[in-house]
């Protein structure tokens, strides 16, 4: 089963900063071993919303919005593809990059296709 | 009781740390069983301390450190058995003195880790064993699959099963097979062992052998792994990468592969639309790197080659027929086998039409050494249709019919010989499925 895993929070409280190199380094490591155990199938981070756009069609008319937009909560830091036995196994790989960053909050859903 | 504390919880933790405990305490005690069984008794006692205090931070040094204890306190106790032991003896002797409380016992470096992995799918991969054995014991200690999943997998009783890892692990004691990887001459022989095993599982997924279902995608998802798995292990070994890209490929297309009611549909009939591009683009990595390590291609990186030529056309008619001849003229230069050759044969049919296939199928024919294989039987019917002699082919699909094992493939090939039987009555005839 395969399995998009994504860390939110609420952007206008997330500090802009990027990771420490130390953090990175972690990361990297954590992703190399998801990796060799065959879950990671693809994984990256997440620009903010203020680099992005949003793109809206109602009544035969498109709608372009340049970023920000402003959710009470936000897909903020990165992403993850992974293929799992099952949705405890995800959460399982989920916790363990909790574990990396220290803290924060991840979502995890079956996807398809 | 907070979530994290679940049996579920629990168990799945235990789940994604059990290869790699098994593989550690197989390299501290030299006796894979025992590293097994250790490793059992330290879920009973994680199901019993992690529903109290939570499952801590590192659960496989925990797992590690329990089965290690257990295995220095068996080996205190039990000295009259001093050989089974005598990894421990020796790794005793240089921990000095060996302090059980150690929380550190555990905590072994990730290169270690790796190691001991690496030498346990060797072990349980040692031609030593018969190939049933070798993977059920893959699947139970390498891919931490339990008995009952491998016995539904596989669709035979779990005793069987159960059995098979029991005598294989005898087996692997008696023979004295050492706990490590190969090197030189034996080195390449002992990874085709290992790879076959791999593609064995995934085939079993792929094109079922029994049971009523066509493809089980789970099997194919469990040897995917382990492909994955060696892949991270041997990185500058180009026939794991063919492999992985030769299971990437054919996995993409798992989706396609069944109709609505279960029936086969054949690559040519698929619905390309359902070809899972991320395996897809997965394998056409995969074989990259294989061919960036290695020249000419092996037997597995040769397959994911033609593999690949079906994944690049979109439509069956932009296939490059002559390219996937070519592949297979030196698939079986470098694999020479008479099932090689029943698929050149089907290529062939492709690219220059099913007369000059079908000299080559009697060919086959003739030799004898596929006379009890249902695919001869379809293929020569399918060629037999082409050249408008359907009543021959209806005997050709019957034949296949009565060898096939699996129940959708047995439907299929006799839903194709009634479909021979009407083309010679002259009767229009509807496909079903597809």
């Amino acid at each position: 089963m395969r399995f998009l895993g994504y860390t939110l929070a609420n952007e206008a409280e997330t500090p802009a900063a990027p990771p420490s190199p130390e953090l990175y380094e972690r990361m990297g490591r954590f992703v190399e071993e998801a990796t060799k155990a065959g879950v990671i199938v693809a994984t990256g981070g997440i620009a903010p919303t203020s680099e992005g756009a949003r793109i809206s069609l109602k009544g035969g008319e498109y709608t372009v919005v340049d970023g920000p937009f402003a959710e009470a909560k936000e897909l903020v830091g990165g992403w993850a593809l992974m293929e799992c036995r099952d949705l405890p196994e995800a959460v399982e790989w989920s916790k363990r990059f909790l574990g990396v960053l220290g803290e924060g909050e991840v979502r995890v859903r079956p996807v398809s296709g | 009781m907070a979530a994290a504390d679940s049996t579920a919880a629990i168990e799945a933790a235990y789940r994604v740390e059990f290869p790699r405990v098994v593989a550690v305490l197989a390299s501290f005690t030299g006796d894979i069983g025992l590293a097994e069984e250790l490793a059992q008794d330290a879920l009973v006692d994680a199901l019993r301390q992690w529903r109290h205090d939570g499952i801590p931070r590192n659960p496989g040094a925990w797992l590690t450190t329990v089965g290690k204890r257990k295995a220095i306190d068996a080996f205190r106790r039990d000295r009259v058995s001093a050989d089974k032991y005598s990894r421990i003896a020796r790794e005793l002797q240089t921990l000095s003195p060996v302090d059980t409380d150690d929380p550190a016992l555990g905590v072994v470096s990730s290169d270690e880790i790796n190691d001991d992995r690496l030498r346990l799918i060797f072990v349980a991969c040692h031609p030593v064993l018969a190939v049933p054995a070798r993977v059920a014991l893959t699947l139970r200690l390498v891919g931490g699959l339990t008995v009952p999943e491998i016995a539904r997998a596989y669709v035979v009783p779990e005793a069987t099963i159960a059995q098979r890892i029991v005598r294989a692990k005898r087996t692997i004691a008696r023979a004295g097979v050492p706990f490590e990887v190969p090197v030189g001459e034996d080195r390449l022989t002992r990874l085709g062992a290992v790879l076959e095993v791999i593609y064995l599982v995934f085939n079993e997924g792929y094109s079922a052998t029994g049971g009523e279902d066509w493809v089980r995608p789970e099997l194919c998802g469990e040897a995917l792994r382990l492909g994955r798995v060696l892949s991270g292990l041997m990185p500058d070994e180009a026939e794991v990468y063919g492999l992985v890209a030769l299971m990437e490929l054919q996995a993409s297309r798992l989706r396609a592969r069944v109709g609505p009611t279960g029936a086969p549909v054949l690559l040519l009939d698929q619905d390309r639309r359902m070809w899972d591009r991320l395996h897809i683009g997965r394998g056409e990595a995969a074989l990259a790197r294989a061919d960036e390590l290695a020249s000419p291609r092996g037997p597995y990186a040769l397959q994911a080659a033609i593999a690949a030529c079906h994944a690049r056309s979109f439509r069956p008619e932009e296939t490059d027929w002559k390219e996937i001849v070519a592949l297979y003229t030196e698939l079986a230069r470098v694999m020479p086998s008479p099932i090689v050759e029943l698929n050149r044969a089907v290529a062939v049919s492709r690219a220059s039409g099913p007369a000059e296939a079908l000299a080559m199928v009697d060919v086959l024919v003739a030799a004898g050494a596929l006379d009890r294989y249902h695919l001869l039987y379809s293929v020569r019917g399918d060629l037999l249709d082409q050249l408008g002699r359907h009543g021959e082919a209806a005997v050709e699909f019957e034949r296949a019919a009565a060898l096939a094992t699996n129940g959708q493939e047995r439907a299929l090939m006799a839903e194709r010989a009634r479909a021979s039987r009407a083309l010679l009555a002259g009767e229009p005839h509807r496909t079903v499925g597809g």
